[in-house]
Parts: structure tokens; sequence; C-alpha cells
């Protein structure tokens, strides 16, 4: 158990340093820098004032160097500073990860709660009026691009109620905190719950064929009993494993929700900071983001080889 | 004896009414104007800044030695007012401008302000202090300036190579604050510090700039407002939505385009919405140091081709003017009049005739209905850049010029048009201050930072020098059209439109002004107050 431990924490740290150097080097990349961006707003190239700017940043020394300073910092949690606030990195990202937390969790939230149920109900209506019905909706949620459904939200909230259900920084109950997250939250986890619901019913429709269910209903069992508590329960799996997905995926669409409500979460922070090439904040996200996904893989694997002895000697 | 009464009733009414419409018309102080902001400016340094997103939320910290009216539309040097100043004097043959300073006047953190803090400042933007700006894109401004004398604390002197009339525009600029002596230039960018009516409370990146009512301002009673509030939504339908939906007082100043506008005010029909010139021109920049455009023949037949109203029905529906380097009149103090713009050769108004020439000079260049020019037509991967560039390879095929739209973005765009890694450009230039002196040196001086195009005609350059010297305004005014009209006949950087663009606030909003020759210099906002 011992060395496989220690195997994985191996390929985990060797995975984010190949990681670290991946985001490194694309950052460097894509053309331009924060330099030319600035001097590019303020209209003017002067060769003298871009030098003592670069040196200034420390983007004039060689990419090792470079290299570094930023992951010799970053071990140290040491974050460095923004090149566009001038604030600490760490301060800049801190808090708007909780915003885009909650907006995420309330999506996927909203994507189970809806999906499923609903995914079910096809199932079990198969063929029938209400399940072309909610096939239409799943279909309609896969095609509609969410921030052109978020756009409609905020014009049909303006014409009926006269309301912009926009990101309120300061809500003064929890219902409007809850207001806050949950149009936004439902625009885009639309499409993942119309992504949910179609993987529910053909789990369900797969399962519902099998021949313990059969069994179930002729031991005299009831619909809601063989649909809920033996049909579902086994073609959750692969629901599950699709929301997981969803959930990497979710951040896509978190940067168009967030332009789109006004939130300032991290997903639009990290597309401006992007934009402006700011190496620190840029770079020491998508990495925060990597250690996260890559810990929670090596306590996955650490789980499995907790329950699946046979891993622990054949990986 | 009824008729008596009648009348006395009459009159005591018709009293009643005009002080009532008194009271209502007289400013209330309180409340905070919330307004969206476009985009979330790189730093809150104005000085360092070259766009108007950094003047509007950050100029009502600041003061400057004298500023433009900010209750009239149109900048002039008659109604520049003092501001840190309270006179000013050219003395020395126009060669010195000597200001005495307000009394008594404190920075937002309680220090006292005095002359050395406006030597400063302008020691800072001529490169001449230990301390540096990270960027100094307006240095060329002062130029003329051989140094700032002070004469104790209240008073200080512009010493000028020459002279220099404009020198009070530039200054009278929401791009020309008085910086404090004692915070840094690396501080300002992120808490500025000023003497002006409203102080910096924060600014959150890509979320908000908060500022509140400075309770110690120079001039008692201001500013009415207890503070301004800035949303930053980079959205434009999320931000104009909000604004019908009533969560802004205003939208952002001058960035409602003309067919959005007509969407407010279908929505929010009592929305109180003004169309001005931003004194932004949209142009071609053409790379003349290596062929095809390096003959001049071609560069004057692709300027004949031109349909400038086109591209103004199109893009403004009618709403925008066409004119030369200088913003037409009225609103434009030194554009040439109509009739010595349609004699340059492409401003006519026959269009085919103008495109009938233009295809000669392209046949006696080589080119033809058999053999078209292939071009590409650089330009910023921008709305406001990308829609005209579109609309110039269209008209461009009329005289056997095939463009193929070559979109950069931003951080690209200035490198590849130094470098003149580029055929033929579209271009936007916005002119701060509504003064030759300020357009000619920056866009068309040689050796200018601006001048992206390299147009050096020296020939030229001592006619800017003697507009700029001359202090009669009618006599400035000829040398100045006359160097417009040159300018365009030498396809220096051919203009196409002068844009205009909306601004829009709830009618409750009072006291608001936009600028009817330059989008960066009335956000003062210490007169704008609120009837609610």
């Amino acid at each position: 158990m011992f060395a496989y431990l220690v195997r994985r924490l191996f390929l985990m740290l060797v995975t984010l340093f190949g990681i670290s150097i991946v985001i490194f080097l694309l950052l460097r990349i894509v053309p331009g820098n924060i330099v030319d961006i600035l001097f590019a707003a303020a209209g003017y190239v002067d060769p003298a004032d871009k030098a003592n700017l670069e040196k200034e940043l420390g983007i004039d020394q060689p990419l090792v160097v470079q290299y570094w300073h930023w992951i010799s910092g970053f071990l140290r949690g040491d974050f460095g500073y923004s090149y566009v606030s001038e604030k600490p990195a760490l301060q800049e990202i801190l808090p708007r990860i909780p915003i885009t937390a909650r907006l995420a969790g309330l999506a996927l939230l909203f994507s189970a709660s809806i999906g499923i149920p609903l995914g079910v109900i096809s199932a079990v209506k198969q063929g029938t009026r209400l399940d072309y019905a909610l096939r239409v909706v799943s279909l309609s949620g896969l095609s509609l691009p969410s921030f052109w459904l978020g756009l409609l939200i905020l014009t049909a909230s303006v014409a009926m109620f006269n309301q912009m259900p926009i990101f309120n920084p300061n809500p003064a109950t929890w219902l409007e905190a809850f207001a806050t997250y949950a149009v936004p939250a439902a625009a885009v986890g639309f499409r993942s719950a119309a992504l949910t619901m179609r993987i529910t019913r053909s789990s369900m429709l797969e399962v519902l064929r099998q021949d313990y269910i059969r069994t179930a209903r002729a031991k005299g069992a009831s619909e809601a009993a063989v649909n809920y508590r033996h049909a579902l329960k086994n073609a959750i799996l692969p629901v599950i494993t699709v929301i997981g997905i969803e959930a990497a995926f979710l951040i896509g669409g978190l940067i168009v929700t967030e332009t789109v409500f006004n939130i300032p979460g991290v997903a639009r922070f990290l597309v401006e900071a992007i934009r402006w090439r700011d190496y620190p904040i840029v770079q020491n996200l998508v990495m925060l983001m990597a250690v996260v996904v890559v810990s929670a893989n090596f306590i996955v694997d650490m789980l499995y080889a907790v329950f699946d002895p046979r891993i622990r000697y054949t990986d | 004896m009824r008729s008596v009464w009648a009348l006395a009733a009459m009159a005591a009414l018709s009293v009643l009414t005009a002080s009532t419409i008194t009271l209502a018309g007289e400013p209330k102080q309180g409340g905070v104007l919330r307004m969206y902001h476009r985009d979330s400016p790189g730093n809150a340094s104005i000085h360092e800044g070259a766009t108007y997103s950094l003047n509007v939320p950050f100029m009502p910290i600041f003061n400057n030695l004298v500023i433009y009216k900010q209750d009239e539309a149109q900048n002039r040097m008659d109604n520049i007012i003092p501001e840190l100043a309270e006179s000013w004097a050219w003395v020395n043959d126009n060669k010195t401008l000597t200001f005495k300073l307000r009394q008594g006047v404190k920075w937002h953190d309680g220090k006292p302000f005095t002359s050395a803090d406006v030597k400063c400042t302008f020691d800072l933007l001529m490169g001449k202090s230990q301390q540096k700006f990270r960027q100094n894109p307006r240095k060329s401004w002062y130029n003329e300036v051989n140094e700032i004398s002070t004469n104790g604390d209240l008073e200080v002197s512009f010493n000028m190579k020459r002279p220099q009339p404009s020198l009070l525009a530039l200054l009278a600029s929401g791009y020309t604050p008085v910086y404090p002596c004692h915070v840094s230039p690396g501080d300002m960018r992120t808490h500025p510090i000023g003497t002006g009516p409203f102080k910096f409370v924060g600014f959150k990146a890509n979320e908000s700039i908060k500022l509140t009512r400075n309770t110690d301002y120079w001039r008692k009673g201001r500013p009415y407002l207890d503070g301004i509030e800035f949303t930053i939504i980079p959205n434009r339908s999320t931000a104009i939505l909000a604004f019908v939906a009533g969560k802004f007082d205003m939208t952002f100043p001058t960035e409602v385009s003309i067919p959005l506008l007509k969407d407010v005010k279908t929505q929010a029909p009592n929305a109180v919405c003004v169309v001005e010139p931003n004194n932004v021109a949209t142009n071609i920049i053409v790379n003349s140091s290596a062929p095809p455009f390096d003959n001049v023949d071609i560069r004057r037949a692709m300027a004949m081709a031109l349909d400038r109203k086109s591209f103004i029905s199109i893009m403004f529906e009618g709403q925008g003017d066409v004119g030369g380097t200088m913003l037409p009149p009225p609103q434009g103090l030194w554009g040439m009049p109509k009739e010595m713009l349609e004699s340059i050769p492409g401003y006519g108004p026959d269009i085919n005739a103008n495109r009938e020439e233009a295809k000669k000079l392209m046949q006696k260049a080589g080119y033809g209905p058999d053999k078209h020019l292939s071009v590409k037509v650089s330009t910023r991967n921008i709305p406001v850049y990308r829609d005209p560039a579109v609309i110039l390879i269209d008209q461009l095929k009329s005289i056997y010029i095939d463009g193929e739209l070559d979109v950069v973005e931003t951080a690209n765009w200035f490198p590849k048009v130094a470098r003149k890694d580029y055929m033929l450009g579209l271009n936007l230039t916005g002119n701060a201050v509504d003064d030759p002196d300020q357009s000619f040196y920056e866009n068309y001086s040689c050796g200018s930072e601006r001048n992206y195009t390299n147009y050096c005609n020296k020939e030229i350059e001592k006619l800017f020098d003697v507009q700029s010297q001359e202090t009669d305004v009618e006599r400035r005014k000829k040398l100045v059209w006359d160097i417009d009209k040159k300018l365009q006949e030498d396809v220096a950087r051919p203009i196409i439109f002068h844009a205009r663009t909306g601004t829009c606030w709830q009618p409750y909003v009072k006291g608001v002004t936009v600028m009817s020759n330059s989008s960066y210099n009335g956000y003062r906002y210490e007169d704008v107050w609120m009837d609610k």
C-alpha cells in the first residue's frame, strides 16, 4: 500500500510539474504581453518606456528565470502581484472563488434536480406525448447557447416585470441572495439539466428492460418502487459520472453566464486576466484549479485502493 | 373692484407658480449617482492612460489649474475657467504663462495644495523628475515648455520655448489634473488622491469604482451628490437593459450607439438622451513606405473611392459628420467650411464621378478590370474598427482593389502598426482637445510616436508651428484649414467620418452636460444633482 501511495504521489507531482510548464508556455505563446496591451490602450509605442516597464515587471528575463520565480513563489504561497491592479494576486483571486463556487453548485443542483426526475418520467412514459414534449425540452436545452438564454431571461425580466436580475453584491435578505444566484444558475444549468435528462432516460430505458425489473413487477412491487427503488438506483451510475464531467465543463458556461449577468466570479476574472496577459493571475489561478483536480483524482485513486484491493497489486 | 381682486389673485398665483418652478429647479443635495462603466480601466491614474474609460470615473477626484466650463457643451478658449488657479496671465511676449493659485485648498488626505504640486505634476509629465510614470502618453503636449518655475506657494509659471496659446486648452482638458507631490505615481495608480469634489473610496477590477463626496471641497456647496458608483458591465446588452430597468441613473457617457439609442427610447421613453460628436475620427492608415501604396496615385485613388455618407448611414443611421482632420463645424471649432471641404478630391458630392477619376488613377498605375490589386485591410478586432473596415473593403472593390480583412487582437495592433507590418489599416483617432496643436503634432508631425504612417512633410511641419504661435483666432483658423486641406490632399491619413454617439440619463438626473467636441473633458460631476 505504501509503495502504491508513493508511486501515486510521485505521479501526481510529475503531472503538476507538467501542467505548470504547459500553463507557463501557453501564456507566452499567445502573442503580446501586458506591456504591449498597456501601450496599445495608450495608443503609442515608446521603446524606452516599454523596456522600462518590461524590466519592472520582470518579463524581460529569460523564460527559465521567469518560470523559476513563479513556481518557487507558488510553492511558498507567494502568488506575486497582479500586473493590472498591482494588488497581491491572492487578494484578487480568493474573494472571487466562493462566488463562482456558489453559482456552480447551484447550477449542478438545478441540473440534477430537474434532469433526473424528468429523465425518469420520460423513460417511464416512453412513446407518449409527455415523453415527446420532454425530449423537445431536452433538445432545446442542448441547442440553446447559454449566453442567448441568459440575455433572453434578462430581456423578459425587464419587459415583463421591469426587474433586472443582475448580481447584487450586498443582498439584504437570504431570499435576495438566493435570487442573485438562482436565475444565472438556471441559465447555465439548463443545458446541463437537458444532458442529465437524456442520460437518465437512456440509462433508465436500458435498466427497465432487465430481468430483475420484470421479476420485481411479477412479485407485485408498485410501479413507483420498481422505477425509483430498483431501476433508478442502478441507472444512476452513468448519470453521476456525467454530472461529474459536467462540473468540470461548467467553467466554460460560467464565463458566459458571469459576463451576461455581470457576476464578479472567478471565471470572468480569468478571461479578463487572459485578455490583459496578467501572468500572475492566470498562472496561479489555473495552477490552483489543476492542484484541486489532480488532488481530487489522487484521493479517488487512494479510495479505489482502499475499497478494491486488486488495484494495489495490478497498478 | 371685482376685477382688481381678480387681477391681484392672478398676480399672487403667478408669483406662487414662479416660485414653485424655481424651487423645482433648485439643485438638491444628496443621493448617489449610479452609472455603469463599459470596461475595467487598467488603473486609476489619468496621466498614465489614454482612454476616457479612465477620465469618466476618476476625473471627479481631481482639479486642473483651469478647466472647460462644465455646463457648456462646446469646449472653447473663451469658456476656460480657473479651477486650482484663481487667474492667469500671458507675459514675456506670450512666452510665459503665469498662474495665481487658489489659497486654502487641501488634498483629500488633508495636506495643503501648493505650487510645488503643480511643478511636480508637470515635471513628471515632461520626464524631468526622478520619479517616472509607467506610461506617459501625453508627454509631447509639453514639448514647447522649457521649465516650470514657482514663486512662493501660490504662483507658478510655465516658461515656454516659444508662444503657444493652445497650452491653455491642453491644461483645461480632463487629461490634465494636478497630482500631489507627496503621493508616488505607483500609489496614484491604485489609490488616487486629489483635491476634487469626490474622494476615492475603492476600485475593484471588473466590479466597481466608488467615489464619495469631499465634504472639505474648496468650492462651497459643491458637489451636490453624496457619491458616485460605477458598476463595471462590459456586456453592452446587459448594461442597457439594466439602465432601462432603472438599476442605473445614467449610461456610460457617449457609449450608446445610435441603433441602441432607439431601443432605449422605446423601452424607457422618459429617459433623456443626447447625441453628440465625440471627436473620434475613423480613418485609414496607409503604409506608404512599401508597394503598392508607395505609389501616390494608388493612395489618391483609394481616398477618392470613399463614399463617406454610406459609412454614416450604414453605421449611424445618418448621424455622423464628414470632415477633415479637425472636427467639422458647428460643434468643431477648427473644421473646414463645407465649400472648402468639397473642393478636396474625393470629398465632392458626385461619388460616381470621384470613382471614375479614381479608376483612371488605378489604370495609370497598371490596374484595371482584368488586373485587380489585392490588399490586406488590417484592423483591431473590435466592432467599431471591424465594421467600417468591412464597408471599406466593399467600396474599394469599385476601383479594382480586392481587400481581405485582417483582424488583429488589440495586444498586437500597435506593435504591428509600429513595425509597418500592414498595407492598409482602419484606425480610430480620438482627440482629447478640439485644438489643432494636439491633433497635428500628435498625428502628423515627423517622428511623433502616434504618427503611425510616418507621414513627414517638412513644409507642413513649418505651417504647424506658424499656426501654433498665432494668437489671432480667425487668422489661425484660416491657417488650420489650409493645413487640413493639404493633409487630405496628401492622403496622409484619409479621414472617413467623425462619429456621433449617445448618452442617456433618467429624468430626475439634472445638471449633466455632454461635451460636443470632445469626450474627455466633461466629467467633474460637481454640478450634477438628483431631483428625487
